[in-house]
């Protein structure tokens, strides 16, 4: 291995080496400085005689005289099931203070896409315990259902909040091997310390840390490194789902501070910028994330991920929700009014989307009448929310009867079916239920997103009498 | 891919100069403009995509992680080209038409690099049958046999269009593999099962014709108010989650196309997964068959190599093209446009070319006419007739149909599905504004209409749309006022829209009798609405107050029309009723 001292320019997280021999695309590079520090990189672009380098760890401190070496390799993520439980920083090495790490083998970080030809269709139900999740935004095994949120808003609670309560019915029979374990794989972009206590504090208070393996990048640390966080951890819930049998949840935040250092890797280098300044590629960089996610046929784990992203001033078409919404299996949006209303988890279910809903629930999965309801549910609220702007206009009273139904039911769905507090855990039947008897304060006719049948069976008795009590006083 | 065959335009290697992502550079390679290279020690695949004095530039189809400047670069000197023959039907390759089967087979559950694989299987033998004797003469297109490719398909055998035809001095029917010579000319051109073409290059076909049949789809909405013709372009645009997905695939289960080639350009792997899992179950309701033996898939999902996304349309409709040639009618699904023209944009700014308008390459409103202009209504060689439609994806940066990919689609299709998210947010599916929308086939599909549905269609249609007009007007004076101020006509007329849109234009595509809705069912459908309309304001004028009018019992039996399998029946009926119970009161 040789060492060259040959650096010709140093700008932004950027380095320019000239080298005499060739040097491979993606190589990891050590950087010496003259104060004795060792400083991480990887070859952006290699020619002949040139590499660009990008250095994880800032650039500080490194000068024209620092030595450059080049490891001949790309970089890799040591992996072994003694990872559960312990605490690494953003590019993989330990920070608790634990034993040394012994690989089991490594693994190149930038992982091979699955053959679409080897994947299994996710439809396997988790249970949440959140009503606007599980009963109209289902999460599936092997899902990436990001969490749209803003500033201040309470997503780390509702993330939390699933990873501890998320279970497979099926589970509770108590048919599952051995092999199928659960794992929490967090990787932490730019949080704040605070933040990151919330999160471990939670772990570590529900025991949830010996299962789980964290990466930690924090606001002070390098934000070049941000790039390489989510790969490290989303090898290490690869190798735990389709080597070793785990059903693993991997939690990333914040994807917007993720964007933000490749948007600054991509100014240093000069390039042609896309929309809003961000890299034209963009796109593909995220889906080499999000596409990590899913299940093999014929293996037994699944690499679930619940990334989070904060919108840049609460707006979607932002670029990072925006291209993330593309690429991931739906999305959940937590909602800034709703939250000042007091309502928690305040999820806004209209926009909020799972695109493995359709065929993970139903008779077999969930319950029969599942998607039915979540269908009359979705639009009764909307046609509820609707009606708000009117009322403001003309009053409740220049509405019609059925038209203030529909506004007492928007009410009551917002405290009764999605106001349930951090600590309820909800099972699926109780979710329906909630539904059924919110559907119970319209008109059986009303219903006409549903089966029939189901409304025979499920439409809460005493409601239909009401109604007409209601009518005959008027 | 096509192995590229031996032949003597084989050339000097060069050597990598740089390499920057899918972006690698050589010197000293002799070659064409998108010549195929394999690039470095690994031989990864490429394509020449700039030449430069001594420097050429090759995009690589394959990660290039490693790489070193130094290694070799090999020209096979031939273009991008596919495979044709049989076997292409009920299978899955990726951008390059390498077999993803196959792959798996090679490499396992996750797609390693450096891996070739011929597009069709090489070995397998088919049976054929010629359909032309010695002594026949033949020329370029001409069906010199058939080949029973799978239980839906036949596929004909033909002289490749780059021949020059002659008489057939030798034609053996039987077993054979692909590569092996079926019918021999006079000239000494062998013609095999299978053939070879460059996916950047358009097929010949005689002659381009309107298209007056249209491309039936099963979705009352597109159907019934939208429709494309067999041979015609439409695009879908719409923010994410607003449809587009659902929507090619409800095409691609239900349209009445002899093939359908679904490309999957950019999106995620779990949709491809979807398909590959579902067709096989489903059955083609015009044939009966399953439906994967009429489908080719293409999957070039987002974490997939860049490069590859760029050719997966081109790989897609030659072999579209081909089937066109055979006198099928083919459809062509693209999921999504959007992917294959940021593909170009990140390749050309590794290229470093003036960007043109949101960094898009200059040339990026050609590349997409090309594309739809491989679409149409064809006379081909042969003779027969045979049509390719091309339905594209749009997937606007947030959402906004202003951007150059929406805009540059929108000036050259001809169907336009407008998707609108606010709709997909209520769960009104498919999401589709009624309003945005268009056909420009309505009449030059009509008279197909009036002779194969009801000659009433078109006014019936019109009737629907009159309505749909009226109610967006009505619904501004709503949106101050109230329901209730308005006249009782006008509120009769929003209760109709209301189930115009709720009966008729939703359809779920997840139910098993909904999803697929016949031309005749569409047509019914909307006549028992329009039956409602009628009689209502006959009782309206007789005096009954609306409230009463809309309170019938018949009334909410309009919405599960869709559901019904036995819907003649059920739709007499209930027209019967609401004339009977409308009556009743005056
Ligand atoms: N015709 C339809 N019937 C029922 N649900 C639909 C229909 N079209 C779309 N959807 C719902 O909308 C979701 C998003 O649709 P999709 O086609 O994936 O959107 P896009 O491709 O535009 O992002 C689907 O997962 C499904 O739940
Ligand atoms: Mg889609």
């Amino acid at each position: 291995m040789k060492e060259y001292q040959t650096i010709t320019e140093i700008s932004g997280p950027l380095v320019f080496a000239e080298v005499d021999e060739p040097i491979g695309y993606d190589e990891i590079v050590e950087i010496e400085t003259p104060n004795g520090d060792t400083k991480r990189g990887q070859v952006l672009e290699s020619s002949s005689g040139l590499v660009a380098i990008q250095v994880f760890e800032g650039t500080e401190g490194i000068d024209r005289k620092s030595s450059v070496r080049f490891l001949g390799e790309t970089l890799k993520m040591p992996v072994t099931e003694d990872l559960l439980g312990r605490v690494l920083d953003g590019s993989g090495q330990p920070i608790d203070g634990g034993p040394e790490i012994v690989p089991d083998d490594r693994h190149d970080i930038v992982g091979a896409a699955i053959n679409p030809y080897a994947r299994e269709y996710p439809q396997e139900f988790i249970q949440t315990g959140v009503s606007a999740i599980d009963g109209m935004n289902t999460l599936i095994r092997g899902q990436k259902l990001p969490i749209f949120s803003g500033s201040g808003l309470p997503h780390n609670d509702l993330a939390l909040q699933i990873a501890r309560q998320a279970s497979v019915p099926e589970e509770e029979e108590g048919d599952d091997d051995e092999g199928s374990e659960f794992a929490v794989i967090f990787g932490a972009m730019g949080i704040t310390a605070e933040e990151a206590n919330e999160f471990m504090d939670d772990f570590e208070r529900t025991g949830a840390l010996e299962r789980s393996v964290v990466f930690m990048n924090l606001a002070d640390d390098p934000a070049v490194e941000r790039t390489v966080t989510p790969r490290m951890a989303l090898t290490t819930a690869e190798y735990l789902a389709f080597e070793k049998g785990y059903h693993v949840l991997v939690i990333l935040t914040d994807m917007t501070n993720y964007c933000e250092a490749l948007r600054e890797i991509g100014a240093a280098r000069e390039e042609v910028p896309g929309r809003r300044g961000y890299p034209g590629y963009m796109y593909t960089d995220l889906a080499q994330l999000y596409e990590r996610a899913g299940r093999i046929e014929g293996r037994e784990g699944s690499v679930t991920q619940l990334p989070i992203l904060t919108m840049p001033g609460d707006d979607d078409t932002h670029p990072i929700p925006d291209l993330t919404g593309y690429i991931t299996e739906g999305q959940i949006y937590i909602d800034r009014d709703l939250n000042s209303q007091g309502i928690e988890p305040p999820i806004d279910v209209l926009p909020s989307l799972s695109r493995l809903m359709d065929d993970g629930i139903g008779e077999g999965f969930t319950r029969e009448d599942h998607e039915d309801v979540a269908n009359q549910l979705f639009a009764a609220y909307a046609r509820g929310e609707d009606l708000r702007d009117l009322v403001n206009i003309v009053g409740r009273e220049a509405l019609s009867e059925l038209d203030n139904k529909y506004l007492d039911f928007a009410d009551r769905f917002e405290t009764e079916f999605v106001d349930q507090g951090s600590e309820t855990n909800r099972s699926i039947e109780e979710t329906l239920g909630i539904g059924w008897d919110l559907l119970g304060g319209l008109p059986k006719q009303e219903l006409n997103r549903i089966d029939e049948e189901f409304i025979e069976t499920y439409y809460p008795e005493d409601a239909e009498s009401e109604t007409a009590e209601e009518v005959a006083a008027d | 891919m096509s192995q590229a065959t031996e032949t003597d335009a084989v050339r000097e290697d060069g050597v990598i100069e740089s390499v920057s992502g899918p972006v690698v550079t050589a010197t000293d390679l002799d070659a064409r403009m998108n010549d195929v290279v394999y690039v470095g020690d690994e031989g990864l695949m490429g394509e020449v995509i700039e030449i430069e004095g001594n420097l050429t530039t090759l995009q690589v189809y394959e990660e290039t992680s490693n790489v070193a400047p130094g290694e070799p670069v090999e020209n096979t000197g031939e273009p991008l080209s596919v495979d044709l023959g049989p076997g292409m039907l009920d299978s899955i390759y990726d951008g390059v038409q390498r077999p993803l089967a196959v792959l798996e087979d090679q490499m396992g559950a996750f797609l390693d690099r450096g891996v070739d694989a011929p597009g069709i299987d090489l070995e397998k033998t088919w049976e054929f049958e010629p359909t032309v004797e010695e002594g026949d003469d033949v020329a370029p297109g001409d069906i010199v046999g058939t080949v029973p490719e799978t239980e839906s398909i036949e596929h004909k055998v033909m002289v490749p269009p780059d021949y020059e035809g002659g008489e057939v001095v030798s034609v053996d029917g039987g077993n054979f593999a692909v590569t092996e010579t079926v019918v021999e000319l006079d000239n000494g051109e062998e013609i095999q099962m299978r053939q070879e073409w460059p996916v950047r290059e358009a097929r010949p076909a005689k002659e381009k014709e309107t298209p007056r049949t249209p491309l039936v789809s099963g979705q009352r909405i597109l159907d019934g108010l939208f429709p494309i013709a067999k041979g015609g372009t439409a695009a879908i645009p719409g923010p994410f989650g607003s449809g587009k997905t659902v929507t090619q695939h409800q095409l691609a289960k239900w349209a009445d196309a002899d093939i359908v080639v679904y490309v999957g350009c950019g999106e995620r792997g779990n949709e491809m997964t979807e398909v590959i899992d579902d067709f096989p179950e489903l059955e083609d309701p015009m044939t009966g068959k399953p439906l994967m033996s009429r489908t080719c898939l293409i999957a070039n999902t987002s974490n997939m190599p860049v490069a590859a996304r760029e050719s997966c349309v081109y790989t897609g409709i030659t072999i579209a093209e081909y089937y066109r040639d055979m006198g099928y009618d083919v459809a062509l699904m693209a999921d999504s446009t959007s992917r294959w023209a940021e593909a170009m944009r990140e390749i050309s700014s590794r290229l470093e070319e003036m960007p043109g308008e949101e960094g898009y390459p200059a040339y990026l409103a050609a590349r997409l006419s090309e594309f739809y202009e491989r679409a149409g209504k064809f006379r081909n060689l042969n003779g027969s007739e045979g049509s390719v439609s091309a339905i594209g994806a749009v997937s606007p940066p947030g959402g906004d149909f202003s951007e150059p990919v929406t805009q540059n689609t929108l000036r050259i299709v001809k169907t336009f599905w407008a998707l609108d998210a606010d709709l997909a947010e209520r769960r009104h599916f498919p999401s589709i504004n009624w309003n945005e929308s268009y056909s420009l086939y309505t009449d030059q599909l009509d008279p197909w209409y009036v002779e194969n549905v009801d000659e009433n269609f078109p006014d019936r249609r019109q009737w629907a749309v009159d309505v749909l007009d009226e109610e967006g007007e009505l619904q501004e004076i709503v949106q101050l006022v109230g329901k209730d101020a308005l006249p009782e006509d006008q509120q009769l007329t929003l209760e109709v829209a209301r189930y115009i849109r709720e009966s008729w234009l939703q359809q779920n595509a997840f139910h098993d009798v909904d999803t697929f809705c016949s031309p005749e069912k569409t047509y019914a459908m909307l006549g028992a609405i329009e039956t409602f309309n009628d009689e209502a304001f006959d009782a309206l004028e007789a005096g009954v107050p609306v409230e009463e009018i809309q309170d019938i019992d018949a009334a909410p039996r309009l919405n599960r029309m869709g559901v019904q399998d036995d819907w003649e029946e059920y739709i007499s009926d209930l027209e019967d009723s609401i004339a009977e119970q409308l009556r009743e009161k005056y």
